[in-house]
């Protein structure tokens, strides 16, 4: 595999490959020893041009944990808008002798667009509301791994998952569906129509637009983070309306089976999305999510990288 | 050595060890540690994942039945090497190879246990791994079949079989026998 | 300019508006920047200077094109009016008309005569500057028409924004009508389209890229047909991109309503799903939209209900394109591929092709009396000579314009431009600019 940009460019083979190394390096992990020299000589570059500093710190861990240099180039996006494009930031950088980049951008597509300007592979850490595949996989892995399921592309089968919140302007769920949906879960997406995204009747997925309804059913139920800076775009009255008809609060919670698994991508808004403290809920697993995040990272830079050549830097 | 029936057209097959052949060596082995060892005292027969994990099995085995009631019980573990190979990117991972070692190793006698020795790379790879395990005493090294063809300076310390072979040759190590693979021109 | 060259043009079909749909085959001789004559084909002619081959060709009166950004003043590291008029001259054109969201803006007489000169210092095609609806295109205050129309502009707009401000558009429209000008819009209520990067739909929701709804233009257009009604005046609708547009005004110029309309190429050859590749060449505004508009464009185009194909013509350095997609600066190249996407994507008749692309624009940039003329004794040398079926592969590397943004990079089409008579000089000999 050359790059990551997005699940359905992995394709289900690429998931469950992905999965099942995940497993080994889950393994890994569970060493007195967490590191491994596999990726050594190799430089992997963190290129975030918004702030993500969790996603950023797991997917360094990964890196290291894997042997490989780490460099980390911020790039606030107010220093782009002076002169320098896009294609000037990576050729700069790739000059420097990079195997992987790993990107986060605040548009759709600077994947797509960075991989025609460099050879190094391109591991996309989430752009605009477009992709975040490597949040798809450690999702898929928590729900596999939790339910003692082994990966297959049958491995979520059976399963109703319920992803809830601006499903619009998400990335996250825009990869965790097709992800999910890929292995053979059902999902319902639940959101008011302001937050869901034009031509969503395409997607594989039921819609609802009441929690109430669809809580009680569900083997997992994934909250997504409303931001606040939505607020002044009209999309819903206001934070807390919000969060009375789609926030897991107490009551709500009653409703849920002992067995749903509940999931954040982080960072969660207390008292909006997340009311109730997710640790009294028996099927909490976000901070399995978070841990997961560094052996699935692991599994993808091995996966892109296990195959290519020693980078040794620049060419005079 | 004769021809095995079934071959495919391109390659030729041919036995090398049979059932008896396997078993002898492994006893004879068995004796060898115990002997060179003397006796079981912090001996910690390891398995690389994943063609040296039967011969571990079977190797710690035959000792225990040598041995019988030993004041020493024999540990053995298994240790997958991929994520420390120098040469990654010719082999996958493999998912399920896991490494288990039940004993921190300082000052142990490691056995470690390979079905075939060919350029040395996966025993180069084994030392690395072991390090994050303690520091052994010793390192020793049990293959059944040496091929032949190092490319690092290892040697093994208890031979099932010297096997010479050609390197456009496969050696096919299982519990019930050893076959070389000759694929033929055509 | 001095007009001394003479120039037979031999073997070729005339069509102009009056040869009808079949044209005419007939040589015609050219001197001092007019047709002197013309003949049956093979017939005697005067000698000239410059023989032009037309044989398997249409000879047409010159191409106009309503809607060219030249970028200069303001932008010239993207475009100048010399290499757009280049551009122009190689697609066929003899005539375009200069958007005025220059910087500064033409929205006074000085900008528009420097626009002008400019063009013909170039001399390759008639530059055309459009003017301004509002002031800097701000959308606040009207633009002084009458100032403008005295140096010779008979279009104004604002294109690049709409014109948001419904009391302001009714008196413009107003103001306009008394003058005898057109006004035309950009149809995009703006509020509808902020960060927008492609046609809001099921594409752009799988991409989670901004959306640019058909309902952003569709309301614009509404309302401009609407106060059209009630003011008298004309309109012109730039880049219809909607099947509802389309729909809205087929239905207005059935009630008798003074609009006109064009369509960009792009509109009716590309669609939103070209942005799955995130490449923001495909990026413009009004955005690419679905299969089922680009059919309404082409039917719009057949009946008469869309006037003019007008390229938009946008042309954008490479260090602005390489910029993330909701930064890239929307628009595409036009002029030297729009004459052969015509007759490639079209199925209308090469005639119809032309009346879109000649004579129907030049009467709607008020240029008419020398431009989109039949091709007759006394008329001004303005004239296109195409090869309609020869193929050929467009490649960014190798356009005139100073910019290489066109999103047909590697597309095979057919009809090419031989030569370009403008102003009765050769500007384009054999598929070769001579200045």
């Amino acid at each position: 595999m050359k790059h990551l940009r997005s699940i359905e460019e992995l394709g289900v083979e690429g998931i469950v490959r992905i999965l099942s190394l995940s497993e080994h390096m889950a393994q890994v992990n569970q060493r007195p020893v967490p590191k491994v020299p596999a990726l050594i000589g190799r430089t992997v570059v963190s290129l975030f041009f918004e702030d993500s500093t969790r996603t950023r710190i797991s997917f360094e861990t990964a890196a290291k944990r894997l042997s490989a240099d780490t460099m980390t180039f911020s790039v606030s996006t107010s220093s782009v808008n002076k002169g320098e494009s896009l294609r000037d930031t990576i050729e700069t950088v790739s000059a420097m002798g990079v195997a992987a980049f790993v990107v986060r951008h605040k548009t759709s597509g600077i994947p797509w667009q960075l991989s025609q300007w460099t050879d190094a592979c391109i591991i996309n850490a989430g752009d605009g509301w477009h992709q975040h595949p490597t949040q798809a996989l450690l999702d898929t892995y928590t729900v596999m791994s939790t339910l003692g399921r082994t990966p297959s592309a049958t491995c979520l089968a059976g399963l109703r998952i319920a992803i809830v919140g601006d499903v619009r302007h998400s990335r996250v769920a825009r990869s965790n569906v097709q992800a999910f949906t890929a292995l053979g879960a059902q999902v319902v997406l639940v959101a008011p129509r302001t937050l869901l995204p034009p031509g969503v009747e395409d997607w594989p997925v039921e819609i609802s637009s009441s929690l109430d309804e669809v809580i009680g059913d569900v083997d997992v139920l994934y909250m997504l983070r409303m931001q606040r800076e939505r607020m002044n775009e009209a999309l819903v009255p206001h934070l807390g309306e919000y969060s009375q008809r789609f926030g897991l609060d107490e009551r709500r919670a009653t409703l849920l089976r002992d067995t749903t698994l509940v999931m954040h991508p982080g960072p969660m808004n207390r008292g909006v999305e997340m009311v109730v403290d997710p640790a009294t809920l028996p099927g909490n697993v976000i901070t399995r999510q978070v841990a997961n995040g560094v052996s699935v990272r692991m599994a993808v830079l091995f996966d892109v990288l296990g195959g290519s050549e020693v980078t040794t830097g620049a060419q005079t | 050595m004769k021809n095995l029936e079934g071959s495919s057209p391109s390659t030729q097959r041919v036995s090398v060890l049979g059932q008896a052949d396997v078993n002898r060596a492994i006893t004879r082995i068995a004796h060898e540690i115990i002997e060179r060892n003397r006796g079981l005292e912090g001996v910690v027969i390891i398995g690389l994942q994943r063609g040296g994990v039967w011969l571990a099995d079977r190797l710690a085995a035959a000792i225990n039945h040598i041995e019988g009631e030993s004041a020493h019980p024999l540990v053995t573990g298994y240790l997958d090497v991929s994520l420390f190979r120098d040469d990654i990117s010719l082999r996958p991972v493999t998912p399920l190879s896991v490494t288990d070692i039940p004993i921190d190793l300082d000052g142990s006698k490691v056995v470690l246990v390979d079905d075939v020795l060919f350029t040395g790379r996966t025993v180069r790879a084994a030392l690395d791994a072991l390090n994050q395990y303690g520091r052994p005493a010793s390192v020793q090294l049990a293959v059944m079949i040496d091929r032949g063809h190092r490319e690092l300076p290892i040697r093994p310390d208890y031979v099932g079989k010297n096997l010479p072979t050609g390197r456009d040759e496969d050696v096919h190590v299982t519990s019930e026998a050893v076959t070389l693979e000759r694929r033929v021109t055509q | 300019m001095t007009n001394q060259q003479t120039i037979n043009i031999r073997g070729g079909r005339l069509m102009d508006p009056l040869t009808g749909r079949n044209g005419r085959m007939a040589d015609i001789h050219i001197a001092t920047g007019q047709v002197r004559a013309v003949v049956d084909s093979g017939n005697d002619l005067p000698s000239a200077d410059i023989e032009l081959d037309a044989t398997n060709c249409i000879v047409s009166p010159g191409l106009v094109d309503l809607h060219v950004h030249l970028r200069e003043p303001g932008r010239e590291e993207s475009e100048t009016i010399e290499t757009g008029s280049r551009a122009a001259a190689l697609g066929g054109f003899t005539a375009i008309v200069a958007m005025p969201n220059t910087e500064p803006a033409q929205d006074s007489r000085i900008v528009v005569e420097f626009v002008r000169a400019q063009g013909e210092r170039a001399g390759l095609c008639e530059v055309v500057p459009a003017g301004c609806i509002t002031l800097g295109r701000a959308g606040e205050a009207l633009a002084p028409y009458d100032e403008l129309r005295d140096a010779g502009v008979r279009l104004f707009t604002d294109d690049g924004n709409g014109v948001q401000d419904p009391l302001l558009m009714r008196r413009a429209l107003e103001y306009a009508r008394d003058l005898d000008v057109t006004l035309a819009q950009h149809c995009e209520v703006s509020r509808l389209t902020t960060g927008a990067v492609m046609h809001e739909g099921s594409c752009c929701g799988h991409l989670g890229l901004p959306g640019w709804p058909a309902i952003a233009e569709e309301l614009m257009v509404h309302r401009d047909i609407e106060l059209v009604r009630l003011t008298g005046a004309r309109i012109h609708f730039l880049h219809l991109s909607t099947q509802r547009s389309v729909d809205m005004v087929r239905v207005a110029k059935a009630q008798g309503l003074a609009i006109t309309a064009e369509a960009a190429p792009h509109h009716f050859t590309l669609s939103d799903e070209s942005l799955r590749s995130f490449d923001t060449v495909y990026k413009v505004n009004p955005p690419l939209r679905t299969a089922l508009d680009i059919q309404a464009l082409k039917d719009g185009l057949a009946d008469g209900t869309i006037d003019a194909i007008a390229t938009d013509h946008a042309p954008h350095a490479s260090h602005l394109k390489e910029q993330p997609l909701d930064q890239a600066p929307p628009g595409m190249l036009g002029l030297e591929t729009a004459l052969a996407l015509a007759l490639s994507e079209l199925t209308m008749d090469v005639y119809d092709v032309l009346a879109a692309l000649s004579w129907k624009p030049a009467k709607i940039a008020g240029i008419d009396d020398r431009h989109g003329r039949p091709i007759a004794v006394g008329e001004p040398a303005n004239i296109t000579v195409f090869n309609p079926s020869v193929e050929w592969t467009v490649d960014r590397e190798m356009v005139a314009s100073k910019s290489k943004n066109t999103p047909y990079h590697g597309r095979v089409v057919s009809g090419k431009v031989r030569h370009t008579v403008f102003n009765g000089h050769g500007v384009v000999i054999e598929g070769v600019a001579q200045l």
